[in-house]
């Protein structure tokens, strides 16, 4: 009678305390250059060691320029000394790191998956709170604060209360032109950047089993902008056979025993959750975030909506969000002119979400006075789009043709956003400086964020064909 | 960390729903490798104008303090969410902050916060209106929170709270997480011992 989750927990519970939280095992851990330091301290300052440090990935991936990968100034002297002590670290408790100078560098939550470090039924986590993306394999993935990555560093095992499970089943058909992107920006719009806060949202209904493995991280990766502790859907063939041969993923004998295992994790029948929604999916338009938090998403058809009831906190949030956006109430979402595009982050920037970029993109120009960045999550993704001609395609275009990292989803590199200028990006998060001091981020899909950056302003992505 | 049971201090209301972490500790702060003077980072691009330190925006409540740092912050619903940087709570902890009262906070914050000794407690809607109620008319209000008897006092006025067992305990005792995770090392290596056996498909070699 148990859901995914609920096995894979128990899977992992070593011991349940008397105040009712729960030692659990780790199986895999993803460690970035920005929250890891202090953790690392942590155990220098009281000379324990990582447990298991094969069980441990490192990348940098935050701070990097993505000009050029190896020049360690590019983003300025704090960032070069905070990449380079991840690689102090990594070396020191022989860590495996995906850094500088790897051809296969990339974002933690593009990495992990392409490498087949993300495997069904484990627990993976890390100092990030999208690490929720890995959720998509049927694993229990969710992010933690530093003080819990010294603990899984040193223990190999974390500890927590268990979230409540809640299940969200998308019902219809999902129609053309439709991502998973805008799908999850509707469930948030739908439910409310705190819909999910302590729960495991499960996803479930004809739309999940038609997703490929690289839409179900999108999705999963937008769970915490829910709130929710993480996003899990079960695996199955499509999920074998994206890991089937991928460089971690079980051989020969190993792979046999592990998809036994595997092919158990699904939620039975008569699973029992503390939520459980329908999300109506046939109607869903192209998205777009017009406020500071990812809840404050409409239609690209639909004007910025006016509020009418609402408590006084909610206008507060209302009249903060559409000040600091330079936005009025009523103003077409088709009339809002942008100047920058951001096309990256763990969101969307694997190379579907590249390929269905590059179909807009095909035989069309950058609107003049619009920077429009392409970064892909990994060098992995890079070089496939390569192989498939897509830098070309971005690069005839007057698309900036990057190097694997965060970029612009955070700026924590030298990609910023000045304040004022406006950004339609893939990232995941519209708050307030995220991407810049001052800057004014909308979330769209990869699809809607190239064809704004060739009409220089939000189209409806629906009416352009593919040249 | 130390132990906690209870606090005395100066409270101070930011009105705002969805306060996320990246409002709280702006990243690039986050490039800093220890754990010392975040505070000074602390709400940064709504402390300061234009990010210039030299230039306070007046209109933000930490700005108008007279005497000593406010230690009781009173906010709104989901306060916390976002990223999981623990900055975010080292920002709050190291300018002084120790309780937090909300309608709701972030899942990863919230262990983050108790972890570094910061108690949230969350109370109904109308709670809140009440305490913030006490600060309009009180322009200098203090406030007691007692966590052994899960109360909030005000002059002659309390306010009864609940708060997850575990973080309770965590933010008493001020115990090392790991050290006392530790004291069930046999316990764990024998689990993984075993769950390794049975699941000889995840060693990474």
């Amino acid at each position: 009678m148990n859901t995914i989750f609920d096995k894979i927990w128990e899977r992992h519970e070593i011991l349940k305390k008397e105040n009712g939280e729960s030692i659990l095992y780790v199986d895999r851990h993803l460690l970035h250059e920005v929250t890891s330091a202090q953790a690392f301290s942590g155990l220098l300052e009281k000379n324990r060691i990582v447990k298991f440090s094969n069980q441990c990935l490192g990348v940098i991936d935050h701070n990097l320029s993505t000009k050029n990968r190896k020049d360690r100034d590019a983003s300025g002297p704090i960032s070069k000394t905070q990449m380079e002590r991840m690689e102090e670290n990594c070396k020191h408790f022989g860590i495996r790191l995906y850094g500088f100078d790897d051809p296969d560098q990339g974002i933690a939550h593009v990495l992990g998956p392409e490498i087949g470090f993300t495997l069904p039924g484990t627990i993976i986590v890390c100092g990030d709170s999208h690490t929720s993306t890995h959720g998509a394999f049927g694993s229990l993935a969710f992010g933690i604060g530093t003080s819990e990555v010294e603990h899984v560093l040193a223990t190999q095992t974390l500890v927590q209360r268990k979230p409540k499970s809640m299940k969200v089943r998308f019902v219809g058909k999902r129609p053309e032109g439709i991502s998973a992107k805008d799908i999850a920006l509707y469930l948030i719009e739908t439910i409310g950047t705190s819909g999910g806060r302590g729960h495991v949202i499960e996803y479930t209904g004809s739309l999940i089993e038609t997703m490929t493995m690289e839409e179900r991280m999108t999705l999963c990766n937008l769970t915490v902008e829910a709130g929710a502790r993480a996003g899990i859907i079960a695996p199955d063939e499509v999920t074998y056979a994206y890991l089937r041969g991928r460089e971690l993923s079980p051989k020969a004998e190993q792979w046999k025993i592990a998809l036994r295992v595997w092919k158990d994790l699904k939620s039975s029948e008569e699973a029992t959750y503390d939520k459980e929604i329908n999300i109506y999916i046939d109607e869903i338009a192209p998205k777009v975030t017009w406020g500071t938090n990812p809840s404050q998403t409409i239609s690209i058809s639909e004007s910025i909506p006016e509020l009418s009831y609402c408590t006084p906190n909610e206008r507060l949030v209302y009249n903060a969000s559409l000040e600091y956006m330079g936005l009025v109430p009523g103003k077409k979402m088709t009339e809002v002119e942008i100047n920058k595009v951001f096309i990256g982050s763990c969101t969307n920037s694997r190379i579907e979400d590249l390929r269905d970029a590059a179909k807009i993109a095909k035989g069309r120009k950058v609107k003049s006075g619009v920077q429009a960045l392409v970064v892909p999550g990994s060098g992995r993704v890079k070089r496939l789009a390569e192989l498939e001609g897509l830098d070309k395609v971005f690069t005839d275009a007057g698309f900036e043709w990057r190097n694997p990292g965060c970029s612009m989803c955070l700026a924590m590199n030298d990609d910023i956003l000045k304040p004022g200028e406006r950004c339609a990006s893939t990232s995941n998060r519209n708050f307030e400086g995220r991407q810049g001091l001052g800057g004014r981020t909308h979330l769209v899909s990869p699809r809607m964020a190239a064809a704004a950056a060739i009409a220089g302003k939000f189209v409806d992505v629906r009416l352009w064909r593919e040249l | 960390m130390k132990g906690w049971f209870e606090h005395t201090g100066g409270a101070i209301t930011i009105l705002r729903d969805d306060i996320d972490t990246d409002q709280l500790l702006p990243k690039q702060f986050m490039k800093l490798i220890d754990k010392k003077n975040f505070g000074n980072y602390l709400f940064y691009h709504w402390r300061y104008i234009d990010s210039n330190p030299e230039k306070l925006n007046v209109n933000f409540v930490l700005n108008r303090i007279q005497k000593e740092n406010p230690s009781i912050l009173v906010t709104g619903k989901n306060f916390g969410c976002g990223s999981s940087r623990e900055h975010a709570v080292w920002a709050l902890s190291d300018y002084g902050f120790k309780v937090i009262i909300g309608q709701s906070f972030g899942d990863i914050f919230a262990i983050n916060a108790a972890k570094n000794g910061i108690a949230l407690i969350s109370l109904e809607e109308s709670l809140i209106s009440e305490i913030m109620n006490w600060s309009t008319i009180d322009k200098d209000v203090r406030m007691r929170i007692n966590l052994i008897e899960k109360k909030i006092f005000y002059k002659n006025l309390s306010i009864v709270f609940d708060m997850e067992e575990s973080q309770r305990e965590r933010i008493l005792n001020g115990k090392d997480d790991i050290d006392e995770t530790m004291e069930e090392a046999h316990r764990i290596d024998v689990f993984i011992q075993s769950y390794l056996n049975e699941n000889s498909y995840l060693v990474i070699k």
